[in-house]
């Protein structure tokens, strides 16, 4: 190409419009930061990190980490962090639960259940999540009983306005030796499953189905094991006791807390449970009716056939309702539990430092999204079909 | 056949290669046609016979060698590949007509849209090649109302209605359901019979025999053999050749 | 030879054998039957029994308005109206020009209006004039739209003035004395959060086409930006956002640009919905066949003609359901304003609880709340869906 003609060369123009697309970027860039710096000087403040060593001053409603109010306002936003963490890892198990079941009740042939599922989805669905939140709270737990007057359920769970309490387990003197079994009976299942794989790979016919009962019970008797080698048993039962005003013992999930699962779940339940109609659905019939023809029995035809299938189509749009669940998990602040954007919120008010804030809220946000994206690609990429 | 002979080389291609990454696609291909020539190129899928075509008109970028189109050639400089496109035609297998428009509205728009043809001068044109290519009718209609044959024929006019020196066809029947092949060929030979430079890829033998004064047998990326239709048919060559004459010729 | 008549046995058909099959066919089927019975019984009852004795819908009756237009002046109600007259003339007129597509939205554009008429003379609310007029004006508009020359061209044109006249009506102006301003604080309920779900959903379109045509732009440049920009907005809640709009947009700007918060918070709503839409539109991009790509060329249209005119009418017209869920999701999102102070639906529940006078009506309230979402959800899911129906979307 002649280097006269180079204003009508193709490469020339490429880089020519990203130049001038970076150019444009970078003014306004530039006219943005220039406000920012006037804006700030003229309220006397300053960007800088600075005042994250500064003392809190404010206590938090519930922590999973040590925290006093006379800790720096980094460790408030750790605090905030793992609150927030908490609550969507317990809540993405949870809602998986629920939203299976609810799908598979979609597809049932049993009209009540059918029905009572599509009400679920339909209503759920429909509403905003700040609503339901607010309803959970506002008109479900705050309006239950005094302490004095719980609700017992089989456990004991008790319920009450202060809280739910539900029978849990308390470590004993020979906990830390009986956790060695259980890292153990873990790393266990990991190598049934190998061996298992091996074995099925040499042998030339399908190993009976039940050998699959060695995941359960080799794991199981490990434990029992140990447990039993101890001197005493490693754990006990934490029961909450009324005494006086209060319950004594057992795990407290707060008002707060039980609020805001309750309302997460069922309402990225009611997501995941159409997806799940939908991938099931999905899988055309034509593969149950060969699957049958073949002489596989429902259930065979279900978990070896459909299921595989239908795991495919769902897994991208379930990953993205994961997602959803963690980022709507920042609307505990309107009803006061204490995630990383109602903490953030708080430093905000007492230090104004709104950008340093936003920055560290919005990095927190995108590494969990991220991670949690990647988590699922790498199992979404290995269960893809082969195709031509 | 062509009688009115020009001897003006309008398209001149010289050692042309191209990669799909580490494929090698086009083997030095090397080639020059006449003003008015109606090109045959055949040969088994995968040969390269489209890429090569998609080069014609920088639909497809070739990585050593040069391409030269009616005195211009194509390489990065963009006006000489818009003024190329203008003067090339191109006709598809999968016909590739805009969906959403009428098909008097494909074929008036780029008349109207890059060369500026106006409004009432580019429908009386679209209307004439819709006489010619036999539809006059189904002008108000939309593609998919339209039967392939049909639709095939209206992108014959679309690609006339640019006015261009060149067309360029790309297994223009291999979609077609065997009842609608005719109708599209003999659009294709009266086009041929006007004096049109043509260089089509087909299998269609018989277009060949008729209206082809070259047939360009292609195989893995080069040209094996090239000749009349009286000697491709009565005395090929080579003898791969002979062997894909064989498996398409039917008796 | 007569054919003899074999009535198939009473338990096979009618009734009996659907409540048979549906509901007892095997041992598992009965348990989950009983189980359903049981527990709709333990919830259904006391909630029946609640809401026809217990409940004190006063509370709701007392505070319609509120919930409608949050403290709009009272005396400038009428404006309000206006824009409701010209959104049903408007949807009239869509309907006797474009016939099957808009039939939806005007069927329940007529029984909701249909609706209110009953259910304020069975309240004995003095509104139902007002609905009965909008109905009028519905079913005049609809007649005009059949004759009208032009239709199409006249109605498109119609429906986008209405939006900045919809602003015009209710922000005001100094300039118009019949409109005089009312300030952004005031505007609330269900005004605010249709006004917002607009703004948001129809603004951020444009920003979603562009940030759709450059993630898949051969400029590693533009495409790594427009990336970024998507995955960086998907990667966070909605709220931070809008809590950046609402403290720090100000920031950004200069000190004699001070958008009113209602404004940052539609600001707020558009860069949102803006990476969500170009996920959309991305879709209806991928399904297009190269081919079409390549016959543009062919012909000569370079880039830009080729994206206005044959690639984007094909993949907007692909992408109309996501368009229509993204403005459903949208109008649920709006709730999140009541965290930012402004007076959306959720924020008067909330309000009307604190009033001393109805106090405990969180039931009634919410439920209400519910209601009004839900109802306006199915409403636009239904119209929605004839219009794609009407269209051949994912059809063609």
């Amino acid at each position: 190409m002649n280097i006269k003609t180079f204003w009508r060369d193709i490469r020339f123009l490429k880089i020519l419009a990203q130049l001038i697309f970076i150019i444009a970027l970078a003014l306004v860039a530039l006219y943005f930061y220039r406000n920012v710096t006037a804006n700030l000087a003229r309220q006397g403040l300053a960007v800088g990190y600075g005042f994250m060593k500064n003392p809190a001053s404010f206590g938090i409603g519930e922590s999973y980490i040590p925290y006093e109010p006379s800790d720096t306002y980094a460790r408030a936003l750790l605090v905030g962090l793992v609150n927030t963490l908490v609550i969507s890892t317990l809540g993405i198990v949870l809602t998986t639960i629920v939203g299976v079941f609810a799908g598979v009740a979609r597809l049932s042939s049993n009209w009540l259940i059918n029905r009572f599922a599509a009400a679920y989805v339909g209503v759920i669905r429909n509403t905003p999540l700040l609503l339901q939140l607010m309803f959970w709270y506002f008109g479900v737990v705050i309006q239950l009983p005094s302490v004095r007057q719980a609700i017992q359920l089989p456990g004991p769970i008790y319920l009450t306005q202060r809280g739910v309490y539900l029978t849990w387990a308390e470590a004993t003197a020979t906990f830390p030796a009986w956790r060695v079994y259980l890292i153990i009976a873990f790393i266990s299942i990991f190598v049934i499953w190998f061996v298992l794989r091996s074995a099925q790979k040499r042998s030339s016919l399908p190993l009976s189905p039940w050998w699959n009962l060695a995941y359960l019970l080799i794991p199981v008797l490990i434990i029992w094991l140990g447990a039993a080698l101890q001197p005493e048993p490693p754990l006990r039962p934490f029961i909450p006791e009324l005494s006086g005003l209060n319950f004594r013992g057992g795990l407290r999930l707060t008002p707060e807390f039980a609020a805001l699962l309750f309302g997460l779940v069922t309402y990225t339940g009611a997501f995941i449970a159409e997806i799940v109609r939908a991938g099931i659905q999905a899988v055309s019939r034509g593969q149950v009716e060969a699957a049958r023809s073949l002489g596989l029995s429902n259930g065979q035809a279900l978990r070896l056939v459909v299921f595989p299938q239908a795991l495919r189509i769902m897994i991208p749009p379930v990953t993205s309702q994961y997602l959803n669940l963690a980022k709507n998990s920042s609307l505990a602040i309107a009803i006061g539990y204490p995630d990383l954007f109602s903490v953030a919120g708080v430093v905000f008010n007492q230090t104004g430092a709104a950008i340093e804030i936003i920055t560290i809220m919005m990095l927190s946000y995108l590494s969990i999204s991220l991670f949690t994206s990647l988590l699922m690609n790498i199992y979404n990429r290995r269960i893809q079909l082969v195709e031509r | 056949m062509n009688e009115t002979n020009n001897t003006q080389e309008i398209i001149i291609c010289r050692d042309v290669h191209k990669w799909f990454d580490h494929f090698h696609v086009l083997k030095g291909i090397s080639l020059t046609v006449q003003k008015g020539e109606v090109i045959v190129i055949f040969g088994p899928s995968g040969s390269g016979k489209s890429t090569f075509i998609r080069c014609l008109n920088r639909l497809e970028e070739h990585q050593k060698g040069q391409i030269i189109v009616d005195g211009k050639e194509l390489g990065n400089d963009v006006r000489n590949v818009e003024t190329v496109r203008q003067e090339v035609g191109m006709v598809f297998q999968q016909f590739n007509l805009f969906p959403h428009l009428t098909v008097i509205q494909n074929i008036t728009l780029a008349p109207f849209w890059v060369k500026r043809v106006p409004k009432e001068q580019s429908r009386e044109l679209a209307m004439q090649l819709l006489r010619r290519v036999g539809i006059p009718e189904q002008a108000d209609k939309y593609p998919a109302q339209l039967s392939g044959g049909q639709q095939q024929r209206v992108a014959i006019a679309r690609a006339l209605a640019m006015q261009p020196r060149i067309m360029l066809f790309d297994e223009p029947t291999s979609a077609l359901d065997p009842e609608m092949i005719k109708e599209v060929l003999d659009v294709m030979v009266e086009l041929a019979k006007t004096g049109m430079t043509i260089v089509a890829v087909t299998h269609e033998m018989g277009f060949a025999r008729a209206v082809a004064n070259r047939m360009i047998f292609f195989d893995k990326g080069e040209i094996v053999e090239q000749g009349t239709p009286h000697q491709i048919f009565n005395n090929p060559q080579s003898d791969r050749t002979k062997l894909f004459l064989s498996q398409i010729l039917r008796h | 030879m007569a054919a003899v008549e074999v009535k198939p046995p009473v338990l096979a058909i009618g009734p009996l054998a659907w409540v048979r099959k549906h509901l007892f066919s095997t041992w598992y089927n009965i348990a989950l039957t009983l189980l359903a019975v049981w527990l709709l019984s333990i919830l259904l009852g006391p909630a029946v029994q609640w809401a026809t004795t217990e409940a004190r819908w006063g509370v709701i009756e007392a505070n319609l308005t509120l919930f409608m237009i949050g403290q709009y002046p009272r005396d400038q109600i009428g404006r309000v109206w206006l824009t409701i007259f010209i959104l049903a003339g408007l949807i009239g007129l869509s309907w006797g020009v474009w016939k099957n597509a808009a039939r939806g939205f005007a069927l329940i554009a007529l029984s909701a209006g249909m609706a209110f008429i009953l259910i304020a003379l069975f309240f004995g609310w003095d509104v139902w004039d007002e609905w009965l007029l909008a109905e009028a004006i519905l079913l005049s508009f609809y007649f005009i739209g059949r004759y009208l020359p032009r239709g199409a061209l006249i109605a498109t044109l119609a429906w986008l003035l209405y939006f900045p006249l919809v602003f015009l009506l209710i922000a005001g102006t100094r300039y118009i004395a019949t409109l005089p301003p009312v300030d952004s604080s005031l505007w609330g309920g269900l005004l605010l959060t249709l006004l917002l779900t607009v703004v948001g959903n129809f603004g951020a379109l444009p920003l979603g086409i562009l940030l759709a045509l450059g993630r898949r732009s051969k400029l590693p440049v533009i495409r790594y930006f427009s990336i970024g920009y998507i995955e960086l907005i998907r990667g966070v809640p909605l709220i931070t956002i809008l809590y950046t709009a609402s403290v720090l947009l100000t920031l950004f700007l200069p000190i004699n640009i001070r958008p009113e918060l209602v404004i940052r918070a539609m600001i707020g709503f558009i860069i949102f919905e803006a990476a969500y839409q170009a996920e959309n539109v991305r879709g209806g991009l991928q399904a297009i066949d190269r081919g079409q790509y390549e016959a543009a060329h062919a012909l000569g249209l370079n880039g830009t003609q080729t994206t206005v005119f044959i690639i984007l009418p094909q993949a907007l017209r692909a992408v109309i359901p996501a368009l229509f869920n993204s403005f459903i999701s949208l109008f649920k999102d709006t709730s999140l304003v009541a965290i930012i102070g402004l007076f959306d639906i959720v924020r008067v529940a909330r309000s009307i609880l604190a009033q001393p006078e109805w106090l405990g009506t969180h039931r009634e309230v919410f439920l209400f709340a519910f209601v009004i979402y839900w109802t306006f959800n199915l409403a636009f899911t239904y119209g929605s869906s004839r219009m794609e129906e009407a269209l051949g979307v994912g059809k063609r």
